[in-house]
């Protein structure tokens, strides 16, 4: 679609012959979904092509009709870094990935700590990007980790969310602030889990793999040491606490002795820690190094456990764009991270291929979940919801190549690799934003 | 073995008052360290020469490659010169790997972070084997910084092949996690782990370790881990004993044990200059021709 078009009503569009799924109202039957100005008008078996009129006909041939994805954990280069990554490659990139909302992270330059960036975020986004855009504001001024952020302020200027991005907040003091004072504006704190002194200088995930390659390793203990600390902060004070990404058993089993005590306390994990694992990095390849690192084969499973049990609650790409000048370098002085909004999507369904996670439960953690945390109304298929939804073909193969990647940065740890399963058409907002037999490729 | 064979040519060779040979006759060798090193370098620049290459020593200090050339940019670099063969030290693990993917010529890692070193782990076999006759079966104790060592990490992966039984003996600061994976014995006590050895390695101790806290003092890590004739005596009575070097003189090893008739260091460094000698000519034999 064209910039020019998005001021104008959209078409109303009938979807048939679908295969519905909604994870929100466990959903899953033939049908259609009828869209008008910019919702969902009417959806059910009942949609059909006689029911169409005057909207324009899109016969889905049995495929998956799911609302879009809510991408939690997504990083542009924007602004400061504009030559990884914009609000607009990354929508773009969103959008044939099958995401229709970005969260995006406020590691930026400057750090996005201040109600006026939030607002630059949303008007760029609004101006150049084709997906939602939802900013988070940073808790603590350009993410010291020392002095709090107007949290009030970032949220009456659109912060969905707030978190300290990469970092860790160390000190417990100010952590218990952040949560206790954001709990009187109902914001979410979303927090990286790693102890900043026991990661220090360490690259990869501690271990024999780290020992053979001569690396120096972050212990788990990293991460279930602050996930810990925070549980008994959120006791304190109340507030809701999301872990943004866990990668070990043993933070699993945190969360889930949270869960039973009736905690605010939920989590997410990235696409990488349930696709990949330390072996990955074979031959110090730096497309597999990434925070928190990619742990052993036996946490990756505990990851696969958690979402399938349904004590993990949301899946993120992590996307994180960096260009070769990061990447191309010895493993241990090389920028961490990884795109992963294009390959979200298709990585996720091995996981539903390999039959350890059901499709509706790997779609929730991927949609009604994410809006259900940020008091989103999108996230589902049903009446009068915003019209944000993806067709997706469940079997076809492809392989990833990274040149024909829409985002500005080629990073994929998915690089070669063949994944199943692809979208063919991603509707914001009633307006089709990709539509895969326009536009092959990735 | 071959390789070991061929440094025992090579040392013959050295000893020698003529000790020119000119396999390499025409090819350039460039030494490239992008760490300081005195022993490995000249032992390598020593070898190139008596087998006739010409030889470059290039030491790329940090503050270049804090102006920002990257390794790889230092790599095409050095790629449009032509070199035939490249001897590369690098502070990072995994780089000369990296180095060797953007270059024609045949690489030749000299160390790379706490990685490995391969010549190091050949040069002590070659001194060992000179010694014992044969590396099968012996009872070897690596002792000392293990977490930080490439020199113990190629010794564990050669001798093991050689069949050697290896120990490693270190505080838990200073041992690698998951280094049992590696098919050795971890001590923790040099009384326990110097029992019956055959081969004693120490291993140097880097002041910055103190630093980090790993270890609370010099004075400290000498009193339990430094190798003087009392730990020494729970060896065997021909043990050997080696030391890559530089040594730290009475902080890992005793001024006297390392000048004892049982140590093998300076030897070491004579073997290091064959074992190089004996790389660069296998290597010969595979460049290219024309």
């Amino acid at each position: 679609m064209h910039e020019q078009d998005q001021h104008r009503p959209p078409r109303a569009i009938a979807f048939v012959n679908a295969r519905l799924i909604d994870p929100s109202s466990r959903l899953d039957q033939r049908g259609g979904v009828l869209i008008q100005d910019g919702r969902i008008a009417d959806l059910g078996p009942h949609i059909e092509a006689g029911a169409a009129g005057e909207a324009m006909l899109i016969d889905c041939q049995g495929h998956v009709l799911a609302p879009g994805l809510i991408d939690m954990a997504v990083l542009t280069g924007e602004p400061g870094h504009e030559h990884r990554e914009t609000l607009a490659t990354a929508s773009r990139a969103a959008a044939a990935g099958g995401v229709t909302t970005i969260v995006c992270m406020p590691d930026t330059d400057p750090v996005i700590d201040d109600a006026a960036l939030v607002d630059f975020i949303l008007r760029r986004a609004r101006d150049t990007a084709l997906v939602n855009v939802h900013p988070m504001g940073a808790t603590t001024k350009g993410l010291l980790g020392e002095e709090m952020t107007e949290i009030g302020l970032l949220r009456e200027a659109g912060a969905i969310a707030l978190t300290n991005g990469k970092t860790s907040i160390a000190n417990a003091k100010v952590m218990r602030n952040v949560l206790a004072y954001a709990k009187d504006f109902g914001a979410l704190i979303v927090h990286h889990l790693e102890d900043p002194s026991l990661a220090k200088d360490g690259v990869m995930n501690e271990g024999e793999i780290a020992t053979r390659l001569g690396l120096r390793g972050i212990p788990a203990a990293a991460e279930t040491i602050v996930l810990e600390r925070d549980i008994r902060l959120v006791e304190l004070t109340g507030g809701r606490y999301h872990a943004g990404q866990i990668s070990s058993r043993a933070s699993l089993d945190v969360i889930r002795t949270a869960k039973l005590m009736g905690l605010p306390v939920t989590c997410g994990v990235s696409i990488n820690h349930l696709t990949l694992n330390e072996n990955d990095i074979g031959s110090y390849r730096t497309f597999f190094k990434m925070r928190p690192p990619l742990r052993s084969e036996e946490d990756r499973r505990a990851m696969v456990e958690g979402l399938a049990a349904g004590d993990i609650d949301v899946i993120v790409s992590a996307h994180d764009p960096r260009g070769a000048e990061g990447k191309r370098r010895p493993f241990a002085e090389a920028a961490d991270g990884a795109v992963g909004l294009e390959t979200l999507l298709g990585a996720a369904l091995r996981l539903y291929h390999n039959g350890d996670v059901e499709l509706s439960q790997l779609l929730r953690a991927l949609t009604a979940n994410p809006a259900h945390l940020l008091g989103l109304e999108a996230g589902r298929l049903a009446k009068n919801a915003p019209a944000d939804l993806i067709l997706i073909d469940l079997d076809t193969p492809w392989v990833v190549a990274p040149e024909r990647l829409r985002s500005k940065s080629k990073n994929t740890a998915f690089d070669g690799e063949q994944l199943q399963g692809r979208v063919l058409v991603t509707v914001v907002a009633g307006r089709v934003v990709y539509n895969y037999a326009d536009d092959p490729g990735p | 073995m071959a390789l070991l064979d061929l440094s025992e040519e090579a040392a013959q060779l050295s000893r020698q008052i003529d000790k020119k040979r000119d396999d390499l006759r025409g090819r350039t060798l460039i030494n490239l360290f992008f760490e300081a090193s005195t022993r490995t370098q000249s032992s390598f620049e020593l070898a190139g020469k008596r087998l006739g290459a010409d030889v470059m020593n290039m030491s790329v200090d940090t503050s270049s490659v804090k102006k920002g050339e990257t390794l790889i940019d230092t790599a095409v670099t050095l790629n449009a010169m032509r070199p035939d063969l490249l001897v590369v030290r690098h502070y990072s693990a995994g780089a000369v790997e990296l180095l060797s993917q953007k270059v024609d010529c045949s690489v030749i890692n000299a160390g790379d972070g706490s990685h490995e070193h391969p010549t190091q782990a050949l040069l002590d076999a070659l001194t060992i084997r000179r010694h014992k006759g044969q590396i099968d079966g012996l009872i070897v104790a690596i002792c000392g910084d293990v977490l930080h060592s490439r020199v113990a990490r190629s010794n564990i992966l050669l001798l093991n092949a050689l069949g050697a039984r290896v120990r490693v003996v270190a505080p838990s600061t200073l041992l690698a996690s998951g280094i049992e994976r590696l098919g050795v014995e971890v001590y923790t006590s040099m009384h326990e782990g110097l029992a019956d050895a055959d081969i004693v390695m120490m291993l140097r101790l880097q002041r910055e370790r103190m630093i980090s806290s790993l270890i609370p003092s010099q004075r400290e890590y000498f009193h339990f881990f430094g190798l003087d004739f009392e730990k020494l005596a729970r060896a065997k009575p021909d043990a050997l004993v080696m030391h890559p070097g530089p040594m730290n003189r009475g902080v890992e090893i005793d001024s006297n044990v390392a000048d004892d008739v049982r140590s093998v260091i300076r030897e070491q460094v004579e073997m290091g200059v064959a074992v190089r000698m004996a790389v660069l000519q296998a290597l010969a034999r595979h460049l290219p021709n024309r």
